[in-house]
């Protein structure tokens, strides 16, 4: 049965599920429960926007609130996986992955290949993604590009509460490290969402909207302008069909290219930074292999190349907007 | 095999009866054995990369890995041959890895820097510096959670004991009071770089009481002093003491890798170390001088070692290398 | 709207969530004269594309729905009326036609359908209507109650009308302990006690058609008529889609096993295909569905042969099936010696979605003369 959550809720009750169906899961992170060690309530936070409140409650010893110390429980949580439990370790601001990213690239992503295919490290690593929170520069970016750089990171990046709960039970019971991003300007954002536990599986886009004339892709946030400005452009005659990529790695290339060799036009958003992006990585396979199915330059928008800054003005400069993709599909077509 | 097992024909003089000191000298021997011929292999150029020995360490290793079972997990380093020999791993496997050839225990995708068997509950040497301790604390995490028993030790050298991961991870440990314990191989070198330079404080058992655990500093040359001191650590571990730290005073008898040449050592250094500070003889002195074993047994197993190597080299030469089909897998996203 | 000469033309409800619609394209020009069961225009929602049909004969006199353009549900679409009424009459009509609200309750869908507690387990269902007659709507393997959104308010109108979901389908549960025919039919027969229901028209789709055939056998009590639409259990053949559908992981395989069950293929929308992916993709749905597929249609052969056991405790029957079926063969349905029987052109395994007013009209007659 499906009823209206948030993509806050969608997160909570796929953790609750899976923390139920197996034992080896478990969750850990800073302040995840909150209040660990003091003498008010034990459950005071539940993260730092809430998303794991009340699973302290359910799961007593399997929600562990950690110290201020990244690299360490990053690892611990990659070593744990390595011996056969299922944590999802939370790292708050995915930003904070500075500190801890040699666990995270240089050990879990690498050990079932060094190890010549021996090692399995089932862990999630989540966390809050994107711009639009006034939390500027060290606490708003989009690191998505870094992390499908990575060979053996999967990297998953929802852009609805019903997405968010299947990809993160799916990202619990798949055998390879994710790194899960989660946009916190789409945590309070409600869908349909079925009680029961279900799935989406890895490397399939979905496509929101069928059209003719331009493919719009994107992932996060910028599905839902996308889809503003492809019902704008509708009025105009023009049908973009629009791509949520959902998970960037694997990345559902077919789908993706399929649509072009279908409309001959692409626009690529993202809201990382342009250079090495999921954008421009998009942008460079399609031209290699669709070239004679564009109609006109691929367009992308993204993120100026700058850091997030912090002034609401600015900020709301910085992440692409419908308006910025209507008139990125209307200069493709004007070719 | 434990540590409370005092019944000798020794006339108490050793911890262990014949057999289990029959077992130290053996899996010394096979360690001293397998990195002798590498430093020999080497210098002809057919070992690719880098390759760091163990020689002369092969006391520290062999005294801890003695109390541990399959289950219980260690996380290595960058010189990890004599903790993966101590550990029980096959060493035809491991010859053909340093050789890069598809029979290598990780298929030639690992290398010396990144041998790993975790059937035997080696979690892996590491090619970054101090990255196992948050690795150790996750398995041991998880032995906690299971409620097996299981015990992880964390190796580091001097030099990585001043990496922020080993740290937090003494911090982690203890806070959560994990069966976690920390080995700090002091070889008195980082590379070229003197522990006494590099390191503030003179102990090591002063840095864990910084960190609230228990410190224990033993002459690693001295293989029963090692057993003896990790015996206790191992068996507190396992009762839930939590975790501590045990350093291991020792020397190693080549450079930092093969091709090193040692300028930074003072004259006389090395001669000192082949003369007095060897280990494996030390220990031979020993158990020959109290009567508990002949030079013949010991020298019938020098034999045997050098048999099982030379069947490891020929081993690896004649395997075959992995081939471009192996190139791409075993890894999580193909692209 | 007191003048019942003037019928208006509005915006249907197909299914429960169904809010708004939009007017794809008019099939009849103004002035035609239009019989019941015509199709008049063709309307898009969310979750399906179809044409509505006339619940009323007259002359199409105005259309008042504009292309392209959506209505909310009960919006006035066009006018019937008989030629006699002058053309001031009909303006008047359609300046003054106030869309009523929606029905009370309409916005609370879970007051639509309910969860009873069954020996098999919680299984929902929907009920309307309040006639005098039972009516069981049974849907085929991979279905749910929503299959029968364009039936089950006309059939409420002159019966009690239940539709619920199987063990392992919709939103009933999803364990599904020996899946087989018999586990099925005692499903329903377990359903049908908890509401404390005697007997009822059974109106079976496909698998549901065998298992009304299978209850008739074992409890001719409980039916006291069956339609069986587009029936599994008249014959061994059955083509691919059961596989099809199983196998299928994603969209891209998933759109070409639905469009197997219509004739017209564009009645296959997106939101259709996403609707049972998302389905599939609950907990436990897999194996249920493996599961009975095997034991009823496993290596692509129907295993079960209920008609056989009917003998003479056959009720009065009603085949109907889609002269395009490609699930299940046309030709089982001269199988059922003794039942009446239609076949409907231009129609697929999900006649009674594509033709359905015709089929509607069938069933009640059906009951009507049981
Ligand atoms: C993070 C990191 N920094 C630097 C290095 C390069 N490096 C490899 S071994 C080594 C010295 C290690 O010294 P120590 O920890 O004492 O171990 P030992 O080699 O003496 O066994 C250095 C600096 C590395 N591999 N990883
Ligand atoms: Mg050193």
């Amino acid at each position: 049965m499906a009823r209206k959550i948030s993509m806050r809720q969608a997160i909570n009750e796929a953790l609750e599920q899976e923390m139920t169906r197996d034992a080896s899961v478990f969750i850990m992170g800073e302040d995840i429960a909150g209040g660990a060690g003091g003498n008010g309530d034990q459950d005071a936070w539940g993260g730092p926007m809430g998303v794991t409140k009340g699973l302290i409650g359910k799961f007593p010893g399997r929600v562990l609130d950690t110290p201020l110390s990244e690299s360490a429980f990053i690892g611990a949580a990659v070593g744990a996986a390595a011996c056969g439990m299922r944590p999802v370790a939370e790292l708050m601001f995915l930003d904070f992955m500075g500190v801890c990213f040699d666990q995270i690239f240089n050990q879990a992503a690498k050990f079932k290949y060094m190890f010549g295919g021996h090692a399995q490290t089932p862990v999630v690593i989540r966390g809050m993604v994107g711009a639009g929170f006034r939390a500027a520069a060290q606490h708003s970016q989009m690191l998505t590009p870094l992390f499908t750089h990575i060979p053996g990171l999967k990297v998953i990046c929802p852009s609805n509460a019903y997405d968010a709960k299947g990809l993160l039970i799916q990202s619990i019971r798949d055998n390879d490290p994710v790194i899960f991003c989660e946009h916190k300007n789409l945590y309070g954002i409600e869908a349909d969402v079925p009680v029961e536990s279900y799935t989406i599986p890895f490397g399939e886009a979905n496509v929101l909207r069928d059209g003719k004339h331009c493919t719009i892709v994107s992932y996060g946030l910028t599905v839902g302008r996308s889809m503003e400005a492809a019902e704008t452009l509708a009025k105009t005659g023009v049908e973009c069909e629009v791509i949520d990529l959902r998970t960037l790695s694997p990345l559902d290339w077919d789908t993706v290219m399929d649509s072009v060799e279908n409309t001959g036009r692409l626009v690529c958003v993202d809201e990382a930074n342009p250079r090495c992006s999921i954008a421009s990585d998009i942008s460079a396979r399609v031209a290699q292999d669709c070239f004679k199915a564009l109609k006109g330059p691929i367009q992308m928008v993204t993120a100026p190349h700058s850091p997030v800054p912090f002034s609401p003005v600015l900020e709301d400069l910085y992440v692409p907007s419908a308006q910025q993709i209507a008139a990125a599909v209307k200069k493709t077509m004007a070719n | 095999m434990n540590a409370a097992k005092k019944s000798t024909p020794g006339g108490g003089i050793f911890p262990l009866d014949k057999p289990d000191l029959l077992v130290a000298y053996r899996t010394m021997r096979r360690i001293r054995e397998f990195e002798e011929r590498l430093h020999g292999e080497f210098a002809k150029g057919d070992i690719p990369g880098f390759v760091h020995l163990y020689a002369g360490e092969e006391a520290a290793g062999t005294g801890i890995m003695m109390h541990l079972k399959d289950n219980d997990r260690i996380a290595s380093t960058h010189r990890g041959h004599g903790h993966c020999i101590a550990k029980g791993v096959d060493t035809k496997g491991m010859m053909a890895e340093i050789y890069g050839k598809a029979t290598g225990l990780c298929k030639g995708k690992g290398g010396s820097m990144h041998i790993a068997d975790l059937s035997k509950g080696m979690m892996g040497a590491n090619g970054i510096l101090g990255a196992g301790a948050p690795l150790a604390c996750g398995a041991a995490l998880a032995a906690k959670f299971r409620g097996d028993g299981g015990v992880a030790i964390s190796f580091v050298g001097d030099g990585a004991s001043n990496q922020g991961t080993f740290l937090e991870s003494l911090n982690l440990a203890a806070i959560w009071n994990l069966p976690a314990i920390f080995v700090v191989e002091n070889n008195g070198y980082a590379e070229s770089t003197s522990r006494d330079y590099a390191v503030a404080v003179d102990s090591y058992v002063d840095r864990a009481a910084g960190f609230g655990l228990p410190g224990v500093t033993v002459d690693g040359l001295d293989f029963f002093a090692v057993y003896e001191a990790a015996g206790e650590i191992i068996k507190r571990a396992r009762e839930g003491g939590g975790p501590a730290l045990l350093e291991c005073k020792m020397v190693r008898m080549y450079g930092h890798f093969e091709g090193d040449q040692q300028t930074y050592r003072a004259p006389g250094e090395l001669d000192d170390i082949r003369d007095n500070k060897d280990c494996i003889k030390m220990f031979s002195e020993r158990v020959i001088e109290a009567g508990v074993v002949s030079r013949a047994e010991l020298e019938a197993i020098d034999r045997e070692m050098t048999a099982e190597i030379d069947a490891a080299l020929a081993f690896a030469k004649s395997s075959p290398s992995p081939t471009l089909a192996d190139l791409s897998t075993d890894v999580y996203v193909a692209y | 709207m007191t003048d019942n000469r003037i019928v208006p033309i509005i915006m249907p409800k197909w299914g429960l969530s169904m809010k708004e619609g939009k007017v794809t394209g008019w099939l009849l020009e103004d002035g035609t004269q239009i019989k019941v069961g015509d199709p008049i225009l063709e309307i898009e929602t969310d979750k399906i594309a179809g044409s509505l049909e006339a619940g009323d004969a007259g002359v199409l006199r105005r259309r008042v729905g504009t292309p392209d353009t959506v209505y909310p549900v009960k919006a006035l679409l066009g006018v019937i009326a008989d030629p006699s009424v002058p053309d001031a009459e009909i303006d008047a009509f359609v300046a003054s036609y106030v869309t009523p609200p929606a029905d009370e309750g309409d916005d609370d869908e879970g007051s639509k359908t309910e969860i009873a507690q069954t020996p098999a387990g919680a299984l929902r269902y929907a009920k309307r209507g309040d006639g005098a007659e039972t009516v069981i709507l049974i849907h085929g393997f991979g279905g749910d109650l929503d299959n029968w959104l364009f039936n089950i308010d006309a059939l409420g109108e002159a019966a009690t009308v239940y539709a619920l979901d199987l063990p392992g389908h919709g939103q009933s549960t999803k364990t599904l302990d020996n899946p087989s025919l018999t586990t099925m039919t005692s499903a329903l027969s377990g359903f049908m006690d908890t509401l404390g229901i005697a007997s009822a028209h059974l109106v079976g789709h496909s698998m549901g058609g065998a298992i009304a055939m299978q209850l008739a056998a074992s409890n001719p009590a409980k039916v006291k008529s069956m339609t069986l639409i587009c029936s599994a259990g008249l014959g061994p053949d059955i083509g691919s889609y059961v596989d099809d559908y199983v196998a299928a992981q994603g969209r891209k395989d998933l759109k070409p096993a639905l469009e197997q069950l219509f004739a017209d293929k564009s009645l296959v929308s997106r939101q259709l295909v996403d609707d049972v992916l998302k389905y599939k993709r609950l907990d436990g749905v897999e194996a249920a569905l493996k599961g009975l597929s095997q034991a009823l249609f496993g290596g692509r052969k129907q295993h079960d042969a209920p008609a056989s056991n009917l003998g003479a405790k056959m009720p009065p029957a009603l085949v109907i099936w889609g002269k395009d079926d490609q699930v299940i063969p046309v030709a089982h349905a001269a199988n059922l010696p003794g039942a009446k029987l239609h076949v409907i052109e231009n129609a697929g395994h999900m006649v009674f979605m594509e033709k359905a007013s015709e089929v509607n009209n069938l069933i009640k007659a059906h009951i009507a003369a049981a």
